[in-house]
C-alpha cells in the first residue's frame, strides 16, 4: 500500500463514491415511487399501497420483480438498434449528471480529503445542462423507434416540450451565476455561505440566492418540471391523449427503465434547485466532527426531499396544460421572463460592483 | 502530450470522409451531415492549433463556426423541407430540373 | 493534464490521458464511416451524435473545456435534434439505390483513401511528431473565453446574434405551409 500512487488513490476512492451514489440513487428511485404513490393517495383521500409489507414500504420490491418477470413484447416492424438504444440511453444519462451533484462538505481521513461529490468540474453546471439536452434524444428516439403513430406523436410533442423548457432553465440560472463568479457548483454553494448584511447590520437570513433570484427561482422550477414530463406539463404522458406517449410499446424492464429515468431526472433537477438557490447544504451545524460531517449531507437532503414532495404535491392537486398552452407559455412568458430576468439582474450587479 | 500532427491526422481524417460522404451519398439529409462532419473537421483543427501556439482566439472561433453551423442547419433543413413539400423526393438525382 | 478542479483552481495529477485522445479519435473516425455508409438516415445521425461527443472529449484533452460542452450542449443537443425532427417529420427510409455510372462508384473509394494519404504525408512532412511541443497551458475556462469573446470580439459576436435572427426568419418563412 505505501506504493500506491496518488493517482491510484484517485481511482479507488471515485470508484468507491460511484458505487454509493449509484446505489443511493436507485434505492431513491425506487422508493420515490412508493413516496408518490402514498402521497398522491392521500391527496385523493384513500390509502395507496398498504399490503405488502408495513405501510406498502415493500411495494417498489414487489414492482421491481414483477417488470423483471414481465413478458418482453417487442412489436413488429421496429427499428431494433434504436428501440433498444433509447431506454439505456435515457437510464445512463439521467444518472450521468448526478457525476457533479456536491452533496455535503468534505471529511479528512489519513491526510487525505475527501469531497462528498463525485469530481468537481470548473464548467460543472453546463455539463448538467449537456446531459439534459441529450436526454431529449432518448423521447425522440423512443417514440420514431415504436412505429405506431400514438408513440410517435408523443415522443415528438414530449421532446418539442423538452427542448423549448431548456431555454427557459438555462436562462434561468444565469443570474446566479452573475452572482456567484463561477459555472463549478461547488463553488456556487461556497457562495451561498454566511448570512445577508444589508449595510453592515447582519440580518439572520442564510446567504441564499432565493433571497436575492425570486424571479430566477420561479422561472427555473416552472421550466424543470416542464423539462421533466411532470405535471402539469405531462401532457405527452397523457392516457386519454395519446395512450401511453412514448413509452406505449415499451414493455417490462425497457418501460421500467424509463420510468426510473424520470424520477431520476426530477431528483437532478431538485438538486440542482437546492444547489443554485437554496445553498447546497448549509444549514446549523454543531457538535463533534462526526456530526459536522454528515450534518450538511441531512441539510441537502432535507431541502431535496422538500423538492420533491412539492412535486408529488403538484401532481395530486393540478390539472394539466393542454398542449399549445403549454408550448404558448414556455415561448411567450417564461422565455421573456428569464430574459428580464438576467437584464434586472446585470443592471443591479453591475451597479454594486461598480467602484 | 498529443502530437500536433496526431491531432492534424485526425482532423483531415474526418474531413476526407465527411467530403467523401458529400460527394456519394443520394440523401439529401446525409449530405447535409456530411457537410457538419466536414465543420467538425474543421473545429478539431482550430482547437488543435489553438493548444499549440497557446492562443485562446482559436477556441473562439470554433465557438464562432458551432454558432454558425446552428444558422445554417436551420436555414438549410428549412430549404430540404420546402423542397420535399414540391418534389415528394429526398433524393439529390430527382433535383434536375436546372439541367440542360 | 489538469483532472478535477476545486471551484475552477485546477489540481494537477500526473496520470497519462493521452492513450485516451487515440481512443476517442478512433471512436471518431469509425462513427464518421458509420455515418457514410449506413442506409438509414436515422442511423447517420445518430453515429453523428456519437463523432460529436467524441469530438468534445478530444477538446477536453486538448484543453479547450468550454468548446466542448458547448459543442454538446449547442451541436449534439439542438442542431442535431433539429435533423432528427427533420427525418422523422419527412419520413426518410432507406436510400433508393443510384442510377448513375458503376464505375465511378467502384472507381471512388480508392481514389479517397488515395487524396486522404496524400494529405497525411504532407502533415507529416510539414509537422514532424518529435519536433512540436505544445506552449504553456492557457486558462480556457469560461471567465478567459468571455474576457476575449467580449472585448476583442464584440463585433463578431453582435454580427453573429444578427445572423441568427436572420436565420430564424429564413427558416419560418421557408418552411410555412401556407403563404
Amino acid at each position: 500500500m505505501a506504493t500506491f500512487s496518488d493517482t491510484g488513490w484517485l481511482l479507488l476512492i471515485t470508484l468507491i463514491k460511484i458505487a454509493v451514489v449509484v446505489l443511493v440513487m436507485l434505492t431513491s428511485i425506487a422508493y420515490l415511487t412508493w413516496l408518490e404513490r402514498k402521497v398522491v393517495a392521500h391527496i385523493q383521500s384513500r390509502w395507496g399501497p398498504y399490503l405488502v409489507g408495513y405501510s406498502g414500504l415493500m411495494q417498489p420490491l414487489a414492482d421491481g420483480l414483477k417488470f423483471i418477470l414481465k413478458e418482453d413484447i417487442v412489436p413488429l416492424e421496429v427499428d431494433t438498434i434504436v428501440y433498444w438504444l433509447a431506454p439505456f440511453l435515457a437510464l445512463t444519462l439521467a444518472f450521468l449528471s448526478i457525476a457533479v451533484i456536491p452533496f455535503g462538505e468534505s471529511f479528512t481521513i489519513h491526510g487525505r480529503t475527501i469531497f462528498f461529490q463525485i469530481t468537481d468540474l470548473n464548467v460543472g453546471l453546463l455539463f448538467v445542462f449537456a446531459v439534459t439536452s441529450l436526454g431529449v434524444y432518448s423521447v425522440a428516439l423512443a417514440g420514431w423507434s415504436s412505429n405506431s403513430k400514438y408513440p410517435l406523436l408523443g415522443g415528438l410533442r414530449s421532446s418539442a416540450q423538452m427542448i423549448s423548457y431548456e431555454l427557459s432553465l438555462g436562462l434561468a440560472v444565469v443570474g446566479v451565476l452573475m452572482m456567484a463568479g463561477t459555472l463549478s457548483l461547488r463553488g456556487i454553494v461556497d457562495s451561498q455561505s454566511g448570512f445577508w448584511h444589508i449595510a453592515g447590520v447582519n440580518t439572520f437570513l442564510p446567504h441564499w440566492n432565493i433571497f436575492v433570484q425570486p424571479v430566477g427561482f420561479l422561472v427555473y422550477f416552472t421550466a424543470a418540471v416542464a423539462d421533466t414530463n411532470r405535471v402539469p406539463f405531462d401532457l405527452p404522458e397523457g392516457e386519454s391523449e395519446l395512450v401511453g406517449g412514448y413509452h406505449t410499446e415499451y414493455s417490462s424492464m425497457k418501460f421500467a427503465m424509463f420510468f426510473m429515468s424520470e424520477y431520476a431526472n426530477m431528483i437532478t433537477v431538485s438538486c440542482l434547485a437546492t444547489i443554485l438557490f437554496f445553498g447546497g447544504w448549509h444549514g446549523p451545524v454543531f457538535g463533534p466532527y462526526v456530526l459536522r460531517v454528515l450534518l450538511p449531507v441531512f441539510w441537502f437532503c432535507f431541502k431535496l426531499f422538500c423538492f420533491l414532495f412539492f412535486y408529488i404535491w403538484m401532481r395530486g392537486t393540478l390539472p394539466r396544460f393542454r398542449y399549445d398552452q403549454l408550448m404558448a407559455f414556455g415561448w411567450k412568458f417564461l422565455l421573456p421572463l428569464g430574459l428580464l430576468n438576467v437584464l434586472a439582474t446585470s443592471f443591479v450587479v453591475a451597479r454594486i460592483s461598480s467602484p | 502530450m498529443v502530437p500536433l500532427s496526431h491531432v492534424l491526422a485526425l482532423s483531415v481524417t474526418l474531413f476526407v470522409i465527411g467530403a467523401a460522404g458529400f460527394v456519394f451519398r443520394k440523401n439529401i439529409i446525409t449530405v447535409f451531415m456530411c457537410i457538419e462532419l466536414m465543420l467538425n473537421a474543421v473545429n478539431l483543427a482550430f482547437i488543435g492549433f489553438s493548444r499549440y501556439l497557446g492562443n485562446l482566439d482559436g477556441q473562439l472561433f470554433a465557438f464562432f463556426v458551432i454558432v454558425v453551423a446552428a444558422a445554417e442547419a436551420a436555414v438549410g433543413l428549412a430549404i430540404i423541407i420546402a423542397l420535399y413539400r414540391n418534389r415528394e423526393s429526398l433524393n439529390i438525382e430527382d433535383l434536375d430540373s436546372m439541367k440542360l | 493534464m489538469t483532472v478535477g478542479a476545486r471551484h475552477g483552481v485546477p489540481v494537477r495529477i500526473e496520470t497519462n490521458l493521452v492513450p485516451l485522445f487515440y481512443i476517442f479519435g478512433a471512436l471518431a473516425v469509425v462513427a464518421a464511416l458509420s455515418v457514410v455508409a449506413q442506409r438509414m438516415p436515422v442511423h447517420s445521425a445518430l453515429s453523428l451524435i456519437v463523432v460529436l461527443c467524441s469530438l468534445a472529449v478530444v477538446y477536453l484533452l486538448l484543453g479547450a473545456e468550454f468548446v466542448a460542452v458547448i459543442q454538446v450542449i449547442v451541436y449534439a443537443g439542438a442542431i442535431m435534434v433539429l435533423f432528427v425532427f427533420v427525418i422523422m417529420l419527412l419520413n426518410a427510409g432507406r436510400e433508393t439505390p443510384s442510377h448513375r455510372s458503376r464505375m465511378a462508384h467502384w472507381l471512388g473509394a480508392p481514389l479517397v483513401a488515395a487524396f486522404l494519404l496524400e494529405v497525411l504525408f504532407a502533415i507529416w512532412r510539414q509537422f514532424p511528431a518529435g519536433a512540436s511541443h505544445a506552449a504553456a497551458a492557457v486558462d480556457a475556462g469560461p471567465a478567459a473565453i468571455g474576457h476575449l469573446l467580449f472585448r476583442n470580439y464584440v463585433l463578431p459576436f453582435e454580427v453573429t446574434s444578427i445572423l441568427i435572427l436572420v436565420a430564424i426568419l429564413g427558416a419560418v418563412v421557408l418552411a410555412k405551409k401556407e403563404f
